[in-house]
């Protein structure tokens, strides 16, 4: 568990590797990230950092929002995680979190939630094979037998079927943090990343077992 | 700042201002930066421009050459560090704006007019 930033997607693009290849990235606008509450052990229970991302007008919040921020004199902010801690925290609030926390090279993981697809069927949203579209087939896209017949006389719970896919949270592992960008607050991400351009993201260190 | 704005800006380190003007149809000798165990050297590939896509940083060309009977198309991204140099050395006259039917044609009639 370590401290990591909150960030909007830009949109992807290409840059050249010292070696001549291209690579495929995606810049991400992290800051200002500004701590917005820390929290202890003593005081809480657990060590964890709020980190706010996303300047607003205040209009755009409710009041016990603004209080909140208000407290500590701090910008409106549209957006408060938490990342917990091992240690305690050593930063104040009101502080920001620079994106220099991360070098080119390192590994980190990307949470956001993906692009929502609506109502999909099985063969978008599980990748089904779907049906022969000739000789004189009907079954194009559809899902197929759900189950047995009388035993169970029942469909098990758990059976891939059509549905809302999408618009859920998404982590991606171990991705290359390419470049960063400290006085301009961006940082480029080898890879894509969820979401749209403009999707709120959140880049923690990877957390991988044994892994670095 | 705008996101597009700061995308621009990034491949803009990449971007090269000193190529010269490739149209579909034209010979090109493209040199490439190849390494091999551990030196760099030049290697130079010449044919017909067939393709031409993308934009910006993702610029790229697909050259065609028929070597020793076989086609050969390679894609080169022209911002590319490894293209060293691209001389274009004929202007070709064509009504395309891919030449993909060269694929199908062999001897004379791979021939492209010259521009005048």
């Amino acid at each position: 568990m370590a401290l990591g930033l909150l960030g909007r997607k830009l949109g992807m693009t290409q840059i050249f590797s010292e070696s001549g290849e291209a690579i495929p990235v995606t810049v991400v606008e992290c800051g200002p990230c500004i701590v917005t509450q820390v929290k202890t052990q003593d005081k809480d229970g657990y060590n964890a950092i709020q980190v706010g991302f996303g300047n607003v007008s205040e209009k755009a919040l409710t009041q016990p929002e603004l209080g909140h921020l208000k407290k500590h004199e701090i910008v409106p902010l549209r957006h408060l995680q938490e990342f917990r801690l091992d240690a305690p925290p050593t930063m104040n609030v009101g502080e920001e979190v620079s994106p220099d926390l991360f070098m080119a090279g390192q590994k980190v993981d990307v949470r956001g939630l993906s692009i929502g697809k609506g109502f999909a069927g099985t063969v978008k949203r599980h990748h089904f094979g779907r049906g022969p579209k000739s000789h004189g087939s009907k079954n194009y896209r559809a899902p197929g037998s759900i189950g047995a017949g009388t035993t169970p006389g029942r469909v098990f719970p758990g059976v891939r079927m059509p549905g809302r896919m999408g618009n859920k949270q998404v982590t991606v592992l171990k991705l290359t943090v390419v470049r960063v960008d400290a006085e301009r607050k961006f940082i480029i991400i080898k890879g894509a990343l969820p979401g749209c351009e403009g999707n709120l993201l959140r880049i923690t260190p990877t957390n991988l077992v044994g892994g670095k | 700042m705008h996101a597009q704005e700061i995308i621009r800006s990034i491949e803009q380190e990449f971007i090269k201002t000193d190529l010269p003007l490739i149209n579909i149809g034209d010979n090109v000798r493209v040199n490439v930066k190849i390494v091999e165990g551990g030196k760099e050297r030049l290697q130079a590939f010449e044919g017909t421009v067939i393709c031409r896509r993308g934009a910006g940083i993702s610029k790229n060309i697909t050259v065609r050459r028929v070597f020793q009977g076989i086609g050969v198309e390679r894609v080169f991204l022209l911002h590319s560090p490894r293209i060293e140099s691209i001389k274009v050395t004929r202007r070709g006259s064509v009504r395309r704006a891919k030449l993909f039917y060269l694929r199908d044609r062999v001897g004379k009639a791979t021939r492209v007019k010259e521009k005048v």
